[in-house]
């Protein structure tokens, strides 16, 4: 993370303390144009999950406020001790790996595409923008609206049983979840896999070729090597964002029959049941999975968050 | 080479002709059921047989008052605009101090931005409920813009930095040699080449806020500050018997396909913000 603009535009033959002085003085100007920002992302962060905190570790009901009392871990032992929270668990997990494993298959084959193609990348990557710009609720209507058996087209596609009632089973609404949100956010993972496949310089290609090099192994020993950082921050991120996952099974089931996620779990207990103590150590639990994760690619994987970007 | 060259022009047509199938087909299904009168909404084809724009219709009648959609979808722009423009503001300060200024503790405000990034925001949820209940911001607008906010700075820090960066900054002492002022020099030289990337942040961030729902279900209980993703979740049909499916692909159509024309006006900046400080170079 190098600086590019002159950081002190004094020119070397400045006295040593007026110099120190710029420094300061720019330091200052520095803290101040920074903290009305801090001190904002800070507001609904920290103060909320040390809240949180807190909240675990009572029992705490909004339907009988008298009843307030401190719980400890007890809060934390319910929901660990629960099937439905591992069931939820079990269900994100799963969600998440599914989705962004045939999310990095299909960014990657379009990165290539706009990458590679003769002609007609204006034209792809207009339509990967489409699912970018609609409102995730909005793509899960569109998703249910297709596969619901009463006015969906799906059903009546060949090779498809006309019977089938998608949101009738666990496993089949959550082919339909999984298609849905690979459809909303694999236009993001083809961009920042496209965006590490432009830096690979061309001549490396040729000279494989001149080897004799196939397609596939210039794919294998060239662009996956060294699309190995970006590939590791589009997965960070967009592994981070699948296990939040809630707008769309919200939209097309409200986690029924066993198709909950924790974050809908979270919102069941904080915003329908009003167990502000139970619902918040769900968030607590949810906070250490999310940092885990984190935890899991950098060190494990070695993913360089210096070349990252926030999602978008 | 005839021969091969016909072959892989028709395996990229396919290939393209794919990609713009799968990214289309959900978009045009959403259009076509709006436009479907309800005596054919069952009738499973992808292509309207016959056009009503009833569902449109239904959307406003009643005016502000009784119209289901209009004082969402006025939440939904005043909420996105003020928090857009606020967090453009904040953010730009930062950018400009991070990509510019040496000072110690920059490292731990990109850091701590892109921590944010990550955060799960169900965990702040419950607070946020139980405070903003006690605060008054319960169902507010600012009890929106708040969290909203909070969540699109990273996001806008990242790009702006990103874009500040190539700017050549020395153009604006160039400027003060050949006798510009400092304001000047900044207004008539900085400021026109920021601009491109502060539009770009702007457009990020305001589709951002659009497209919440996790905040906008929870922090909200009435019209007054639902915003169109919560208030499309809570939509009823006419009456008791009849789904809202006609009316929700109506004002879904209705939010989708502005934002789609202005993300395919600004693709090259979109691009560029999304990908921006994803790779150095």
């Amino acid at each position: 993370m190098t600086v590019n603009a002159p950081a002190n535009p004094n020119p070397p033959e400045a006295a040593p303390t007026k110099a120190s002085s710029r420094t300061r003085s720019e330091r200052k100007l520095a803290w101040m144009l920074c903290a009305p920002a801090v001190v904002a992302m800070l507001l609904v962060t920290a103060y909320p999950i040390a809240y949180a905190v807190v909240l675990s570790l009572q029992n705490v009901d909004l339907r009988f406020p008298e009843e307030n009392s401190f719980a400890g871990l007890s809060n934390y032992a319910t929901v660990l001790t629960s099937s439905l929270w591992w069931t939820d668990v079990f269900n994100t997990v799963f969600l998440m790996v599914t989705t962004v494993a045939i999310e990095l298959v299909l960014g990657m084959a379009i990165a290539l595409v706009m990458h590679r193609a003769i002609f007609g990348r204006g034209v792809v990557r207009t339509s990967v923008l489409i699912p970018y710009g609609i409102i995730t609720v909005v793509a899960a209507f569109a998703w249910q609206f297709a596969f619901a058996p009463e006015t969906g087209f799906v059903n009546n596609l060949p090779l498809i049983s006309d019977e089938m009632d998608w949101f009738g089973g666990r496993f089949s609404s959550f082919a339909v979840i999984i298609m849905a949100e690979v459809w909303k956010t694999t236009p993001f993972m083809a961009l920042l896999l496209l965006a590490g496949l432009v830096t690979i310089d061309d001549q490396l290609y040729e000279a494989a070729r001149v080897d004799g090099a196939s397609a596939w192994q210039r794919f294998t020993r060239i662009t996956l090597p060294l699309m190995k950082p970006a590939i590791l921050v589009a997965l960070l991120f967009r592994t981070l964002d699948a296990f939040r996952v809630f707008d769309t099974i919200f939209i097309m089931t409200r986690g029924a029959l066993e198709t909950e996620s924790v974050s809908i779990l979270g919102y069941n207990q904080l915003i329908s049941r009003l167990n502000l103590g139970l619902g918040s150590a769900v968030s607590v639990l949810i906070f250490i999975c999310v940092f885990l994760i984190a935890l899991l690619f950098v060190r494990g994987f070695g993913a360089k968050l210096d070349e990252g970007r926030p999602g978008g | 080479m005839e021969h091969r060259d016909g072959r892989d022009y028709a395996l990229w047509s396919i290939a393209i002709l794919l990609v713009v199938i799968f990214a289309l087909i959900p978009v045009l299904w959403l259009i076509s059921i709006s436009l479907k009168p309800p005596a054919e909404l069952a009738d499973q084809h992808f292509i309207p047989s016959s056009i009503s724009f009833d569902n449109y219709k239904s959307l406003f009648e009643g005016g502000i008052s009784d119209s289901p959609f209009i004082k969402p979808l006025i939440n939904s722009i005043g909420i996105a605009l003020i928090t857009t423009v606020i967090s453009i503001v904040l953010a730009s300060f930062a950018a400009y101090a991070i990509a510019r200024l040496e000072f110690p503790g920059k490292r731990l405000i990109l850091a701590g931005a892109l921590a944010i990034a990550m955060f799960p925001p169900i965990s702040t949820v419950g607070p946020l409920f139980d405070m903003w209940r006690a605060l008054h911001l319960y169902d507010t607008w600012l009890g929106l813009i708040i969290p909203y906010l909070t969540f699109s700075l990273p996001l806008a820090i990242y790009v702006l930095v990103a874009f500040f960066r190539e700017i050549p900054w020395e153009l604006e002492q160039a400027a003060q040699v050949d006798g510009a002022t400092p304001f000047q020099a900044f207004t008539k030289v900085i400021v026109p080449l920021a601009a491109p990337g502060v539009f770009t942040a702007a457009i990020l961030v305001f589709i951002f806020c659009w497209n919440d729902f996790l905040f906008a279900i929870s922090l909200t209980s009435s019209d007054a500050s639902r915003t169109v993703p919560a208030a499309l979740a809570f939509f009823t049909g006419e009456s008791s018997f009849t789904a809202p499916t006609g009316s929700i692909a109506a004002a879904a159509v209705v939010v989708t396909v502005p934002i789609i024309i202005f993300v395919l006006i600004f693709q090259r900046r979109i691009v560029a913000g999304l990908t921006a400080g994803a790779v150095k170079g």
